[in-house]
């Protein structure tokens, strides 16, 4: 497929709350917001945003594509709901959120190396394969994301936690060499397209396999 | 008098039997009261007791009667006895709720209920039943001025209620700004979509109504007289004048649009794409009218991008434009930018606001504008700058915190505000109006002592008690309604409309009777003037809130009784004290300050004088008593109609008598003022001001004499500030003067 983000780009030109509702989920509420704050001042990350969901959804109106795509803020949402509990308007933020963030990742404009979407990647690829999680291998991928020695020292400071899963059976070594699976691997993976086909319809994408790395 | 019968009647009901001797009290009526005849009774309110005093009155003649039981404001139906004149004696809310029942506060209850007893026979004394208003009116008529969406919702709700309207109109035609409107704000359920103003039925009804006199092309030449009887000169273009009798008038003369003109940083008067939202709305229609979209002013082209400026020139706070919200143009904005979705959805239209206010149910209006894809933008627009055909909007982004601009409007359209029309400042002195460069023109031309229109607070709008009588004026008998009161929609401007309706009818049937307005509604006393006496100070005829006093020729004051709301303003400013009500007089008040039982300087017993306001101080330590919020036994409470008629001699007969401090209890004033006479506690915070040296002079603390404003919520403050001034008086000590009376 060609660059979609370039795609979209041509597609909506300046209209990007017009892009944003017609590609990201519950993007059509983003239109209602009313900007009175409660979401910022509910958020329990308020402080460490750089952008809070009232500006997110002001710089959408404001057509700021880049600015809002490859913020760090949808990322950091703990989908703890209190904005989307407050919000006068009903809007779902919380959704919004990680309607944006899945968007920004698809377009390839995410931010790199955000630990929230690197560990999402290493979940689904781990878990898509067999169709179940191998818990020893996506700890193993988490903790030497950011290199060897990292990885070292983090299962150094573990260690005491790993060796009682171990002893209670949590943990199981050799499912380093061999994965437990579920029973029909190719109907998982047939289901997942299928989801794949819908969505992309329904957005009017090309088809493009999940997992993809940008 | 020579037949005064007096009475007085001694309730032992709720817990005042157990709480006070009530047998002393009826010796000291006996005694020291001289009252004719003295009755005790176990339930003075029960139908035995309220048929012992109606007995007494038919049978023994009684003319005068005090009755010693609960307050002034309680059991008014029961003690309801219009044929004598009555004096209350409040021993159950102001002394034995507001007292502890113990042992040790027995000795101090109890001269606080004989104190009460002794005034309220000294008051009785100095009473006359009041005889009623013989300045009556019988002009049923009702005057609007003019024929906007209030004025003609007044005049139909009138007829409706059977009354004849006047209504006169400066224009050639009916409708106001409302019937220039393409279409308005919707004002039913879903209130989501801009609805046809309805002005055109409006219109018919009230041109087709039998009851109602239309007058176009006319102005008011001059209004004379009073409610009940005000004579109006109504001068027509090119037609003979007219003179019509009324016995109310509704002030409904809108307002003015703000000059945009006045806004050039925000493109006003610079370009032909810089408009007004009536020029909008001019716009609108003339589009549909020809079956097209609007089009831009400047040449005629597309519209592609619409920015509406809110609060341009409002809520200004450099003192160069209007200082406030105007109210209506946020929901305005919705709507005319609704014109532009509604037609096409790919024009772009951005509302730049500060605050986004849809009072009433345009909360919904806006969801379905947002709905429709109207763009919100939280921002200060901070300049407009033609450039061609297009203008570039520059704003402030009030969330993102940075400057930003829309490069090319077609259109922009400046959400100006009301102004009143409400003819001259009567406040501006006339050598400051001959320096005007437009000179005001006066819209009720009244003939009235205190100036020719209707008296402003603040803003140019028509001053009224906000939240208890918002349609009555400072003019008795003459209510203003729609935004000539206060800015609104053409919802709120209807109504208004009917509130002032129905309160001019009100005016109009009171009138006939001889009786006050509001507050004092049925009131049938009224200020009485011992001419010979006047000095003609012309203080009362200067200070009186509502104009009813003129003056003659000669410069002695001209009372015009149904113009007066009895507050009693001219009695306190009066320095010659010739001015008084048959029931409330210098008198009545002096003979109770005079009538307390004054203990002797060594006795640890002072006495506080509190002249309470009825309106709001008095109720509220009624209500303290009801709360069982003790207060000081040192204090007689004695109520008054307004602060404002507090005469300074009750101050010197109260120091005189030996009170050791006075504490008057009156309404907020300023310009969220609270008084009900709306002028009262402002100048009795006045004047006594200028008590200080009159203490100094008797060589007693400043202290001795203290003001405060007293809301009737503070029921728990109140007890508080009578305790606190009991202390101070404890500390300054004993004033000097006792004994010397």
């Amino acid at each position: 497929m060609g660059d979609l983000n370039q795609q979209m780009l041509d597609k909506y030109r300046n209209n990007f709350l017009h892009e944003v509702e017609e590609k990201v989920d519950d993007g059509e509420w983003v239109k209602m917001c009313m900007q009175c704050g409660v979401c910022a001042g509910s958020c329990t990350f308020g402080p460490d945003w750089e952008h809070t969901p009232q500006k997110i959804f002001m710089m959408i109106r404001a057509g700021k594509r880049e600015e809002v795509l490859s913020s760090h803020s949808m990322w950091l949402c703990t989908s703890c709901y209190n904005c989307m509990v407050r919000c006068p308007r009903e809007l779902p933020i919380t959704h919004i959120m990680h309607g944006l963030a899945s968007y920004a990742h698809r377009l390839g404009l995410a931010p790199k190396n955000q630990p929230t979407r690197d560990f999402s990647l290493i979940f689904w690829e781990n878990c898509t394969k067999t169709g179940r999680v191998n818990e020893l291998r996506m700890t193993i991928s988490v903790y030497f994301r950011e290199g060897f020695v990292s990885g070292v020292k983090k299962m150094w400071t573990l260690r005491n936690i790993g060796r009682g899963l171990f002893f209670a059976k949590r943990l199981n070594p050799l499912e380093l060499f061999v994965s437990h699976g579920c029973k029909d691997k190719d109907g998982l993976r047939r289901a997942l397209k299928k989801a794949d086909e819908i969505e992309a319809r329904r957005r009017g994408y090309e088809v493009q396999p999940r997992g993809y790395s940008s | 008098m020579a037949d005064m019968k007096t009475a007085a009647y001694i309730c032992k009901g709720c817990g005042i039997g157990e709480r006070v001797d009530t047998a002393q009290m009826a010796k000291i009526a006996t005694k020291e009261g001289k009252m004719h005849l003295v009755r005790e009774h176990d339930f003075l309110c029960s139908a035995a007791g309220v048929q012992t005093i109606a007995d007494d009155i038919e049978k023994e003649g009684v003319t005068h009667a005090v009755i010693a039981a609960c307050s002034r404001r309680a059991k008014t139906e029961a003690f309801y006895f219009p044929s004598v004149a009555l004096a209350r004696a409040n021993i159950r809310e102001g002394v034995i709720w507001a007292r502890p029942d113990t042992e040790e506060a027995r000795e101090t209850t109890q001269e606080m209920a004989d104190d009460y007893l002794r005034m309220g026979c000294g008051e009785l004394k100095k009473m006359k039943l009041p005889a009623g208003n013989p300045d009556t009116g019988h002009a049923k008529r009702l005057l609007v001025v003019g024929g906007g969406v209030s004025g003609l919702t007044a005049a139909l709700e009138a007829s409706k209620t059977g009354y004849q309207v006047v209504l006169v109109e400066k224009s050639a035609k009916l409708g106001g700004w409302s019937a220039g409107l393409y279409r308005r704000m919707p004002f039913r359920e879903p209130y989501a979509e801009p609805q046809d103003t309805g002005m055109d039925e409006l219109i018919k009804a009230v041109t087709g109504d039998a009851n109602i006199k239309v007058i176009t092309n006319a102005v008011i030449a001059r209004t004379d007289g009073a409610p009940g009887r005000f004579k109006v000169d109504i001068s027509v273009e090119s037609g003979p004048s007219l003179t019509e009798e009324v016995g109310a008038i509704i002030q409904a003369t809108g307002f003015s649009t703000y000059d945009i003109a006045k806004l050039p940083e925000l493109g006003g008067g610079k370009s032909a794409n810089v408009i007004d939202q009536v020029t909008l709305e001019k716009l609108a229609t003339e589009a549909a009218g020809k079956g097209q979209p609007i089009r831009r002013p400047s040449d005629g082209g597309e519209v592609k991008t619409v920015v509406f400026v809110q609060c341009a020139g409002q809520r200004d706070e450099s003192g160069k434009h209007l200082a406030y919200c105007s109210g209506f143009c946020c929901g305005a904005s919705i709507k005319q930018a609704m014109y532009f979705k509604d037609a096409n959805p790919a024009i772009d239209t951005v509302v730049i606001y500060d605050d986004l206010r849809v009072p009433g149910n345009g909360e919904d209006f806006y969801r379905s504008a947002q709905r429709k894809g109207v763009t919100f933008t939280k921002g200060k627009v901070s300049s407009v700058v033609p450039q061609g055909n297009a203008c570039e909007v520059k704003f402030r982004d009030l969330i993102l915190d940075e400057d930003a601009a829309i490069a090319a409007a077609d259109l922009v359209v400046l959400a100006t505000g009301q102004v009143p029309n409400s003819g001259v400042n009567i406040d501006i002195p006339e050598e400051e109006v001959a320096k005007m460069e437009v000179k005001p023109v006066s819209i009720l031309n009244l003939t009235y002592r205190q100036g020719k229109d209707l008296p402003q607070l603040t803003q140019g709008f028509t001053d009224s008690h906000f939240i208890c009588f918002p349609y009555e004026t400072r003019r008795t008998g003459i209510y203003s309604a729609g935004p000539v009161r206060r800015p609104m929609d053409m919802v709120q401007a209807a109504e208004d409309a009917t509130g002032a309706t129905l309160k001019a009818i009100q005016a109009i049937e009171n009138a006939e009777l001889g009786r006050a307005a509001h507050p004092r509604s049925g009131d049938l006393s009224y200020p009485i003037v011992q001419l010979e006496g006047c000095t003609q100070c012309k203080r009362c005829t200067v200070e009186c809130p509502f104009g009813a006093i003129d003056e003659d020729e000669k410069r002695y004051p001209v009372f015009n009784e149904s113009r007066c709301r009895r507050c009693g303003t001219c009695m306190g400013a009066c320095p010659v004290r010739v001015i008084s009500f048959e029931n409330y007089s210098c008198d009545t008040v002096g003979a109770q300050i005079k009538a307390v039982d004054m203990p002797d300087e060594f006795s640890e017993k002072p006495r506080i004088l509190v002249l309470a306001c009825e309106n709001d101080a008095y109720p509220a330590l009624d209500m303290a008593g009801m709360e069982k919020n003790c207060y000081s036994a040192f204090v007689r409470v004695i109520p008054v109609r307004c602060l404002g008629s507090v005469n300074t001699i009750w101050i010197t007969d109260a120091l005189n008598a030996g009170f050791d401090g006075i504490m008057m209890m009156g309404c907020k004033h300023g310009d969220d003022y609270q008084c009900h006479f709306v002028k009262g506690s402002e100048l009795a915070a006045y004047r006594m001001s200028k008590v200080d040296d009159t203490l100094k002079q008797l060589s007693l603390e400043a202290e001795r004499v203290v003001s405060c404003e007293v809301a009737i919520t503070d029921i728990a403050r109140v007890p508080q500030l009578i305790n606190d001034y009991a202390a101070k008086i404890n500390e300054i000590g004993m004033s000097p003067l006792k004994g010397f009376a």
